[in-house]
């Protein structure tokens, strides 16, 4: 057989990418339940561990029904009805203008009767898009915990956004100043107010990236939390004053 | 008569010296790294710390080592105007399997790897050993020459991530190894070297590695 005559070529490339294309295919059509679960699942781990709750994957289906008591989804200070919050693409919501938005809100009650605002969010890092969960406490406006992830950060650098060294900058922080948003500015070292957390030294575009990320998807849940918090920041002591009177 | 030969050389031990040497080759003499210098570009990427350099070998040993199989088995069939496309297409293929099946069973290396399993499609050292080994080699040899060479490759990697994760984070593994309280922010003297993070120390490291092998072996020093 003469492997270098023309038809024979054509006929080995047409064999070689179907054959390739039938492997290629059958691999991922039957792992693809397998690795939409593992997404799901870890959904679901982010969702707890911004509220301090840390499970493996296999435990995340039983806590997760456990800690997250409701779940909404928000246009303004409205409740959407017939939209699955947990189902909500957060990567073509943030596109939307922000009142536009279908926005998925968790709402957390502990034992204790603690209860915590878990809000999802999207944006981009420096390669591609990063992610995360911020929760805030009944006040609306004190941040509990936070998690972040991103998908092709640099390791090292701006993949950083995922360590406690990171995160655990944010619990105690005040989103709200008084009735103003005033979101989380991430700072270039000396971060000192309670509305700002130092960066990550090489990963600064990273950082500004999550900075965006929270000032832009917060947008969409203050109406709401305003509304519906104990009280943003600078009503606390009003409403304090009001529980004595009456 | 044909069966008779192949008898014949099939006799040949599967561990002789000849095929211990494929073996053992790669990991010093005609290391891909430090000798060929190629793949240095993931050897560069992915050296920050030793987890993601463990797992990138790895993935680069499965398929150098299906791959080479794959593409001697195929030797007397792929037509060669189009040799560099199939060994691509097996290149490709054996990347997105690893891809997914990562992501299916341990979905945490596959997201600790991120884009740099995809970047084992463009490592020059698969390529290189298709084109240059499997394509004239039988399946056994063409094994155990990309066993070797993922080996070659794989130590130097470890090497590299070991002292950049050391250096840059005090950590091994994702564990600390300089003790917290040597920090000067808790007091001591010891600061963390944040230039060791950064692809131009990998450079630097990869660098002092040849120089040093250079000087133990004289036999790789050119003549001029």
């Amino acid at each position: 057989m003469d492997v270098n005559k023309n038809s024979y070529t054509f006929t080995f490339a047409a064999i070689m990418v179907v054959v390739v294309a039938a492997i290629l295919s059958f691999a991922a059509t039957s792992l693809k339940p397998m690795q939409d679960n593992n997404v799901r699942l870890e959904k679901m781990q982010n969702i707890l561990s911004s509220i301090n709750i840390e499970v493996s994957r296999e435990e995340a289906e039983e806590a997760y029904a456990k800690y997250i008591t409701e779940e909404l989804v928000l246009q303004g200070s409205k409740e959407v009805s017939g939209v699955a919050a947990f189902d909500v693409e957060m990567s073509k919501e943030v596109v939307k203008p922000a009142e536009e938005r279908n926005a998925p809100l968790y709402i957390s009650t502990n034992e204790k009767g603690e209860k915590y605002f878990i809000i999802p969010l999207r944006g981009k890092g420096l390669w591609g898009p990063i992610w995360g969960y911020i929760s805030l406490e009944e006040n609306g406006s004190t941040i509990y915990g936070a998690t972040f992830d991103h998908k092709t950060e640099t390791p090292g650098l701006g993949a950083e956004i995922k360590t406690p060294m990171f995160t655990d900058l944010f619990p105690g922080k005040e989103i709200f100043d008084g009735n103003e948003f005033k979101g989380i500015m991430v700072m270039k070292g000396n971060a000192s107010g309670e509305h700002q957390v130092n960066g990550i030294s090489g990963g600064t575009i990273t950082s500004v990236g999550v900075q965006d990320m929270i000032t832009n998807c917060m947008k969409s849940y203050t109406a709401y939390l305003k509304e519906n918090s104990v009280a943003t920041q600078g009503n606390v002591e009003d409403n304090r004053v009001a529980t004595i009177d009456q | 008569m044909a069966e008779v030969q192949e008898v014949k050389k099939e006799r040949e031990a599967l561990f002789s010296k000849k095929n211990r040497k494929l073996i053992s080759d790669p990991l010093n003499d005609s290391n891909p790294i430090t000798v060929q210098v190629l793949g240095i570009c993931s050897a560069l990427a992915i050296t920050v710390k030793l987890y993601p350099a463990l797992v990138m070998s790895l993935s680069v040993l499965f398929v150098l080592g299906v791959g080479n199989v794959v593409i001697s088995l195929m030797r007397n069939l792929i037509p060669n105007r189009i040799r560099i496309i199939v060994q691509l297409v097996v290149v490709a293929s054996l990347v997105i399997l690893v891809d997914q099946v990562l992501k299916a069973f341990v979905y945490d290396v596959s997201k600790e790897l991120s884009v740099f399993v995809g970047l084992i499609i463009t490592n020059c050292i698969i390529m290189g050993r298709f084109e240059a080994f499997a394509l004239g080699n039988t399946p056994w040899k063409s094994f155990l020459d990309g066993l070797g060479n993922a080996f070659g490759y794989a130590w130097i990697l470890l090497a590299v991530a070991f002292f950049r994760e050391l250096l840059g984070s005090g950590q091994l593994f994702g564990f600390q190894i300089i003790p917290e309280a040597w920090y000067m922010s808790n007091g001591g003297f010891y600061s963390n070297n944040g230039l060791m993070l950064l692809p131009p120390m990998a450079l630097i490291t990869v660098g002092i590695i040849i120089w040093v092998q250079r000087s133990r072996n004289t036999e790789l020093i050119e003549e001029n």
